[in-house]
């Protein structure tokens, strides 16, 4: 049996790393799909129905799946860290509230008339429902990115003696809030989402045009992918580059608000100044992989760099490092993520312009060096995405509250290790099982491609509509 | 600037708000009970038919409807979460098993129907359309289970009144689903679910009976509140609302009939709140007024609850205007 702290730590891991797939390809498609119905209404033109169609398909799905892992979050609060929620209650119980009230009721009702509604209601209120739709996902990540951040950067309360134990009190709701990180944190992840379901759909566009122009073996809607891959680099050649500049700015946040977190980052044990930035990091021996130290790493880096990047400019910045502090995180698994993740956001930036450059020398459809990248990267968005929580996450350890409240302290007193191994053993088994029907679900909805035909409404007219003329049924 | 001192001072206007989110909290219970009990009562009679476009009708009947409905689970829980910080961690923790039971069967419920729509494979969706009935019936056992516990002030996770309140939460949803597709449907299968609903409901008050006399047996904490004026009359309540069921049934009054079947709800919902009254968490002593959060947030969270959930009612009203009247052949995914 394990430990009831160990086992309530691998749940919580498990089941969000696992949950946080479905919101970012939900959120991420939520933009697209608003623009997919606009010009379906405005354009009529077949295209936009079946990338309508097609991607709703898709979002659905993932929703559904989001939805039942997502409840399971809530619970687990209350269910493996009662210490937590009695202590913080006060204030990460509101935006949860809130959540569900403002978000999640807006994304779940519409939904339903978006999915199902397109022969019930007129264009206007589809329309509405899929910009309802949208909005709900993103103001969800609003609340839930609150409750969030103010772990890392806690502000606006204060401790007081209830029953016993010191409790987190509310004291200014704007401070605690908008608390330092949120903005940060809510640009990055809504931008990753974006960047992550761009990947995404450019990997099977560029599938399907590989298997067409390159390989020569007909695909009948072939047209439905190129436009796919269009439309993907498009959002890639803005996201990616977006989120490198705002990375940026997010690690100086971070070494400003957590240092502790900033030095496991850069695997700084002791205090210095001019601190290299290991660009390039190679594991010369088992210890560097599992126990890696900023002065002994071999590597590429930048003299200063790290002191640079902290300081926002001064290589001779010091960075505090993790010998300073009582406790540190798991340090291998968040320099390590670090900078595979910082790694793959150039190489998304990299993609984005190759594929804009063969593009506008209208070589798309026949550079399959880039179809085969674009192929291989079209699930890396989503493992950028999951690092990215590993760094935030476990770098901000022991601390489940930066500074107030530690991980093992927030754990339910009552819960027995025989229970608490029995759900992680459930949960890794239907989770396994979650995954591997979500995934084969995805799969058959691409294999069936769009609908074509007389399966669409929108049908091609022999004088193309002007552009933004509406034409009602 | 906000002055977060003049909603920490006191309650808003005055309003008793510790009751107040008490009773909104039952109520969100009851929404959820009445309007996701209609999906489980589907799936729960999903097993009773046979024929596939039988089958595919009562999919699509929940289709738009079940992912809304289940966010009134989500939104009690945050607002438990959110109200009565203390109760949401205290009682969610001993119930360690229980919850993971009930969001278990929540999962096999939510996929099942949406995988079953995926293939038109006998055995896959046969497969499916089992996981679907188990996940609908379980679903509320174990959330009846979960709130007699609470009402009771359970420490142990099995109890007698405990099961006994589960069962008849599936009654009830076997009531309100039987309502519910008596609106959707038309022809043969609506004639068949006439049957249905009445042995349904005739079942439900039975396990009410035993309920309440297992209830007034095994707990003499809550003798006091079980024949108070208040619980007495939601009994008689729900006697007449059964009634009323029967007639409707009988007499094709399809709204009547799923209006009783909400009244059903609301009255059971109202008995577990009476008996849980005044304590919030019979176990660890809590009342209310102790278990309550502070002021500024509860001022706070009040507000937001008074702006948002007539527009949460709103959408409702959009999503089941859209989807009105019976289901026409071949909607479906």
């Amino acid at each position: 049996m394990l430990d009831p702290v160990i086992a309530s730590r691998l749940q919580f891991a498990l089941t969000t790393i696992v949950h946080i797939i479905f919101p970012v390809m939900s959120m991420g498609l939520a933009p697209f799909l608003v623009y997919f119905t606009w010009k379906e209404i405005r354009s009529r033109k077949p295209i936009y129905e079946q990338l309508r169609r097609f991607w709703t398909k898709i979002f659905a799905v993932s929703f559904v799946v989001g939805t039942v892992t997502g409840i399971v979050l809530e619970f687990e609060f209350g269910t493996n860290f009662a210490a937590f929620s009695t202590v913080a209650g006060e204030l990460f119980g509101g935006p949860l509230a809130l959540e569900g009230m403002m978000a999640f009721m807006l994304e779940a009702t519409f939904l339903g008339v978006f999915v199902f509604g397109r022969e019930r209601v007129g264009d206007k209120l589809y329309m509405v429902s899929a910009v309802a739709v949208g909005l709900g996902t993103w103001l969800s990540a609003v609340w839930i990115l609150i409750a969030n951040s103010w772990m890392q950067t806690p502000r606006g309360f204060e401790l007081v003696e209830k029953g016993g134990r010191e409790i987190v009190t509310l004291t200014d709701p704007m401070a605690a809030y908008l608390n330092p990180r949120f903005p940060f944190m809510f640009v990055h992840m809504q931008n990753a989402a974006v960047l992550s379901v761009a990947l995404f759909m450019a990997g099977l566009g560029a599938y399907y045009v590989f298997r067409h122009h390159v390989w020569g073996y007909p695909i009948e809607n072939v047209g439905f992918w190129e436009t796919t891959l269009k439309i993907a680099l498009v959002a890639l050649v803005i996201t990616a580059p977006l989120q490198a500049v705002h990375g940026d700015l997010y690690a100086r946040h971070v070494y400003e608000t957590q240092p502790q977190k900033f030095a496991a980052m850069e695997a700084v044990w002791e205090t210095d100044s001019y601190v290299p930035e290991y660009i390039v990091a190679f594991p010369t021996s088992l210890a560097d992989l599992t126990d890696p130290k900023a002065k002994e790493i071999f590597g590429i880096g930048i003299p200063g760099g790290a002191s640079w990047l902290a300081s926002g400019g001064d290589p001779q910045a010091t960075i505090v490092g993790l010998n300073e502090y009582g406790e540190a995180p798991p340090v291998a698994v968040v320099f390590w993520s670090f900078r595979i993740m910082v790694a793959l956001g150039f190489w998304f930036i990299l993609l984005g312009f190759w594929g804009v450059y063969r593009w506008w020398r209208g070589e798309l459809y026949e550079d399959d060096l880039l179809h085969k990248s674009l192929m291989l990267s079209s699930l890396l968005g989503i493992v950028a995405v999951e690092l990215g929580w590993v760094v935030t996450e476990v770098g901000r350890q022991p601390w489940v509250i930066q500074d107030v409240l530690k991980t093992s302290d927030g754990v339910s007193p009552g819960l027995t290790g025989a229970e608490a191994t029995l759900t992680l053993a459930g949960f890794a088994l239907v989770y396994l099982g979650l995954l591997t029907l979500y995934t084969y679900v995805v799969v058959r909805i691409v294999r069936a491609g769009p609908p074509t035909g007389d399966d669409l409404r929108v049908v091609e007219r022999e004088e193309a509509t002007p552009a933004g003329v509406t034409v009602d049924d | 600037m906000t002055e977060p001192l003049s909603l920490s001072a006191e309650p808003l206007f005055g309003l008793p708000l510790a009751e107040l989110w008490f009773g909104l909290l039952f109520f969100v219970l009851g929404t959820f009970l009445f309007l996701d009990g209609f999906d489980f009562g589907v799936g729960a009679l999903f097993a009773t038919r046979d024929d596939h476009d039988e089958r595919e009708q009562l999919i699509a009947a929940i289709g738009p409807f079940w992912d809304g409905n289940e966010v009134w689970l989500v939104v009690f829980g945050g607002m438990l979460f959110a109200a009565f910080p203390v109760v949401y961690a205290a009682l969610f923790s001993r119930h360690y098993l229980l919850m993971f039971a009930i969001l278990g069967a929540l999962i096999v419920r939510g996929l099942a129907p949406e995988m079953y729509e995926q293939r038109e494979d006998d055995q896959w969706q046969r497969w499916w359309g089992r996981a679907f009935v188990v996940g609908s019936v379980t679903a509320p056992f174990f959330l009846g289970l979960f709130t007699a516990n609470w009402a009771l002030g359970a420490s142990r996770t099995l109890t007698v009144p405990g099961v006994v309140v589960g069962l008849a939460v599936v009654a009830l949803t076997v009531v309100d689903g039987a309502a519910f597709l008596r609106l959707k449907t038309r022809g043969g299968l609506q004639a068949d679910l006439r049957g249905a609903a009445q042995r349904a409901v005739v079942a439900y008050l039975l396990l009410v009976v035993l309920a309440l006399a297992t209830i007034y047996a095994t707990t003499p904490a809550v003798r006091s509140a079980l024949l108070s004026a208040e619980a007495l009359a939601l009994v008689a309540a729900t006697v007449c609302l059964a009634g009323g069921y029967v007639l409707a049934i009988r007499t094709d009054r399809h709204y009547l009939a799923f209006a009783a079947a909400a009244g059903l709800v609301f009255a059971l919902v109202g008995v577990v709140a009476r008996l849980t009254y005044p304590y919030v968490d019979r176990v660890a002593g809590v009342t209310v007024r102790e278990g309550i959060v502070s002021t500024l947030p509860l001022n706070l969270m009040s507000i937001g609850a008074a702006v948002l959930l007539p527009l949460v009612f709103l959408y409702f009203v959009v999503l089941y205007s859209a989807f009105s009247g019976p289901i026409e052949a071949g909607e479906s995914y």
